[in-house]
């Protein structure tokens, strides 16, 4: 398994390095094993196959067992962005891994059902932090004159 | 063959009669994935300046991301244009907002199953026709096989 946080592919030798798929701009930060990212506003086609490739690789080479994906930043949810999430959460499914999309903004609901599309199979929560929950990290306690004890999870 | 909605009875480039007044009109080329970012982006300051609410706002711009994706993916490219409304005062007043997205693509063979949800021959998830036609108060497709597709969408404020 690799360390935390690694940076994908710190090359060994000098040899060009594989061709990567352009990055969709958002970082995926590994908490354990919980990969934690989400979805900016301008994301387009490019971009969103992009990031499923990024994102699938990164579950196998951290081995995710769940994947937070925070699009509280996203203004439309048009057919393929929602096509794009269903089939990510298939695919993470398929490795192994549980997704949970969280922060859907209102509007964006509303609009998504009278589209048509349920995002059906896709795990949501309210927000980020309901949805780390749910993939089983749980809030800090708060201190209260304990020692601080290291069990973040 | 064309397909009509409600109040919207001819085709599109057509002055209707009794129509609202066009407040000012700009057209977009829609061929490229660069193209549909930059008419999201004039939609929604259309309809901002239209004065629509915020879910309103995202009904349209979701509207005119899939008409401009299938005039894009499936006819090769067209244009989008965006037009402000503003009905007499006799009938209201309100303001509204038109969308017109040409392409010359090969048309529309089967309108009645590409307005079903679910058709699909591209990449989505076939909810894009029909879609629009349900967030949208008015809807018109025109689709000539080999010369091209023309879909009118409307939506008024209604405040």
């Amino acid at each position: 398994m690799n360390g935390p946080l690694s940076a994908p592919g710190a090359p060994a030798g000098s040899s060009p390095p594989p061709p990567v798929p352009q990055p969709a701009g958002v970082p995926i930060l590994r908490l354990g094993d919980v990969l934690v990212t989400g979805l900016l506003n301008e994301l387009d086609d490019k971009s969103a196959v992009a990031f499923t490739e990024e994102l699938t690789t990164r579950i196998v080479g951290d081995a995710a067992r769940g994947v937070l994906i925070d699009i509280s930043r996203l203004e439309v949810i048009d057919s393929f962005v929602a096509r794009t999430l269903m089939e990510l959460t298939t695919m993470a499914r398929l490795l192994g891994a549980r997704v949970i999309v969280a922060g859907m903004r209102p509007a964006v609901a509303i609009t998504l059902v009278e589209l048509g599309l349920q995002l059906t199979g896709v795990e949501t929560a309210l927000n980020a932090e309901a949805g780390l929950l749910a993939l089983g990290w749980q809030q800090m306690p708060r201190p209260s004159g304990e020692a601080p004890r290291d069990s973040l999870r | 063959m064309t397909l009509y909605d409600e109040q919207l009875t001819r085709s599109a480039g057509l002055g209707p009669q009794r129509s609202p007044v066009r407040a000012g009109s700009a057209t977009y080329s829609v061929s490229s994935e660069e193209d549909l970012l930059t008419v999201r982006h004039a939609v929604r300051a259309a309809t901002v300046e239209a004065g629509f609410g915020l879910v309103d706002q995202t009904r349209i711009v979701t509207a005119a991301s899939e008409l401009a994706r299938n005039a894009y993916i499936h006819g090769g490219g067209g244009s989008l244009t965006i037009e402000q409304l503003r009905q007499p005062p006799q009938q209201g007043g309100r303001r509204g907002l038109r969308l017109t997205v040409r392409d010359e693509g090969p048309g529309i063979p089967d309108l009645e199953s590409a307005l079903t949800d679910g058709f699909t021959t591209g990449a989505g998830l076939g909810h894009g026709l029909g879609g629009a036609q349900r967030l949208m108060h008015e809807f018109s497709v025109h689709s000539t096989t080999g010369e091209g597709t023309t879909v009118v969408v409307t939506r008024w404020n209604g405040r």
